[in-house]
């Protein structure tokens, strides 16, 4: 079975370490939130200036002038701190965050990443998402493995204008976790009940499948 | 207003001297510490052909969205638009032109502007259509690309308290980009909340030295709230 997004979010939370500075982009990367593991501490950036994210509020907590990334009403943990725009991206492009979860439309074997324009379609803006790929070491990309129409969404080289060139590494897809290493997807573990093949057939990248992927538990 | 006295008493004195053409930059992310009055005012006065330089371009009816009714908006340079309908027909009818510009190099060329830095490189956008027709550099291994500093004919700054001197001190995440726009504008006006006298103010907490400031009005304001986003 392939991973829910709430698995796909469980997933990805289990590489967080207690101390980091997380940024989570928007959809599935968000649900992450929910799933740090216990005894674990993290630092939620949002790039509109908000280190240190916390719930979203109560009806009476709501304040127009406390907001995420998303633009939700949110409000701010007990050690967290605000700013600017500039700083906050300065914290991103100067790579002190610890981990970036973002979503994509495409990933290629040289890590590659297209996630913000489709020619023909109406350009919304790649908001901070340049500067969080260009800004850090470690990024986890969560996206479906193949589209609705059965494309691969694992490429040779994307085919949609990048978001960043080269700086992808980690991939969580509803089917595998991979690494990009070499200019090739490394199959590192698989969704419960989905076989090699399956991720094969559906990867048009370069795969190596090492001889024992083990599969994922929940 | 005199000397260091920043204060004005009508929006149309805090906005004198805005005319066809000029850039506006102008603070605010999504709809949170917008400059609401200061955005009325320049649709009241009908001026044309500006270019707006903010990170997202409001949505309909409300925020820089309003500048769309009357076509008064020429040029966009924003990270991410489209929340409004309006927005997208007079893009696609070529009435409108947009660049976009990665949210933190936005940030980044106004902070650059307002400090006299006319360029920096960056790796963001290296090897990405934003790329295209700029200088890239290889520092220590890796790609940048060369961006300019942006500054304003006027900045529109939304901020919570200010004293006749033009100190602005912002509230929570409204802060955003208004900070930066307001030390790149060659006329910096300064809506805020309440206006409080010299010395009320902690010099320490001020987040805009009323130095970059040239006018500051009270104003009140609507905040409206783009996603309401409530835990049960």
């Amino acid at each position: 079975m392939a991973l829910t997004r709430e698995q796909m979010a469980q997933r990805v939370a289990r590489e967080l370490k207690d101390g980091y500075y997380v940024n989570l982009g928007i959809g599935i990367p968000t649900l992450v939130a929910n799933y740090v593991p216990e005894g674990i501490d993290v630092m939620l950036q949002s790039e509109n200036g908000l280190l240190g994210m916390g719930a979203f509020p109560t009806d009476a907590e709501v304040d127009a002038d406390m907001i995420n990334a998303g633009k939700q009403t949110v409000t701010a943990r007990a050690g967290a701190s605000i700013f600017d725009s500039a700083e906050s991206f300065a914290m991103i492009r100067g790579g002190h965050v610890d981990l970036t979860v973002l979503g994509a439309f495409e990933v290629d074997v040289q890590g590659n990443i297209a996630s913000w324009m489709i020619p023909g379609k109406l350009v919304k803006g790649m908001g901070g998402a340049m500067d969080l790929v260009a800004g850090a070491d470690n990024i986890i990309v969560t996206m479906t493995h193949a589209s609705k129409d059965g494309e691969s969404k694992l490429l040779d080289s994307c085919t949609l204008p990048l978001t960043g060139a080269g700086c992808i590494r980690k991939v969580l897809t509803d089917l595998a976790y991979l690494e990009i290493e070499g200019g090739a997807f490394i199959l590192r573990e698989r969704a419960p009940g989905v076989s090699v093949e399956e991720i094969v057939t559906k990867t048009a990248g370069r795969l190596i499948v090492p001889e024992h992927v083990p599969e994922m538990s929940f | 207003m005199a000397g260091l006295d920043k204060r004005v008493y009508s929006y149309e004195d805090a906005l004198a001297g805005l005319t066809d053409g000029m850039t506006v930059l102008a603070g605010g992310f999504g709809l949170c510490g917008i400059p609401e009055n200061l955005i009325g005012e320049i649709r009241r006065r009908g001026v044309r052909d500006l270019t707006v330089v903010s990170n997202n371009c409001g949505v309909d009816g409300f925020g820089l969205g309003v500048l769309l009714e009357d076509r008064q908006i020429r040029k966009m340079i924003a990270s991410y638009v489209g929340e409004n309908a309006l927005f997208e027909q007079q893009l696609l009818n070529g009435e409108l032109e947009v660049e976009l510009t990665p949210q933190g190099t936005l940030a980044e060329k106004l902070r650059a502007g307002g400090a006299g830095i006319p360029a920096f490189f960056t790796a963001t956008g290296y090897g990405t259509p934003v790329a295209e027709g700029k200088e890239v550099r290889e520092f220590d291994g890796r790609q940048y690309i060369l961006e300019r500093a942006i500054t304003g004919d006027f900045a529109i700054v939304k901020g919570w308290k200010a004293d006749h001197f033009g100190n602005v001190i912002y509230r929570h995440t409204a802060q955003n980009f208004n900070p930066l726009a307001a030390t790149a504008g060659r006329i910096t006006v300064v809506e805020v909340e309440e206006i409080v006298a010299p010395g009320e103010l902690d010099p320490a907490q001020i987040h805009t030295p009323g130095i970059y400031v040239n006018r500051v009005i009270q104003g009140s304001f609507e905040k409206r709230i783009e996603k309401r986003t409530v835990r049960a």
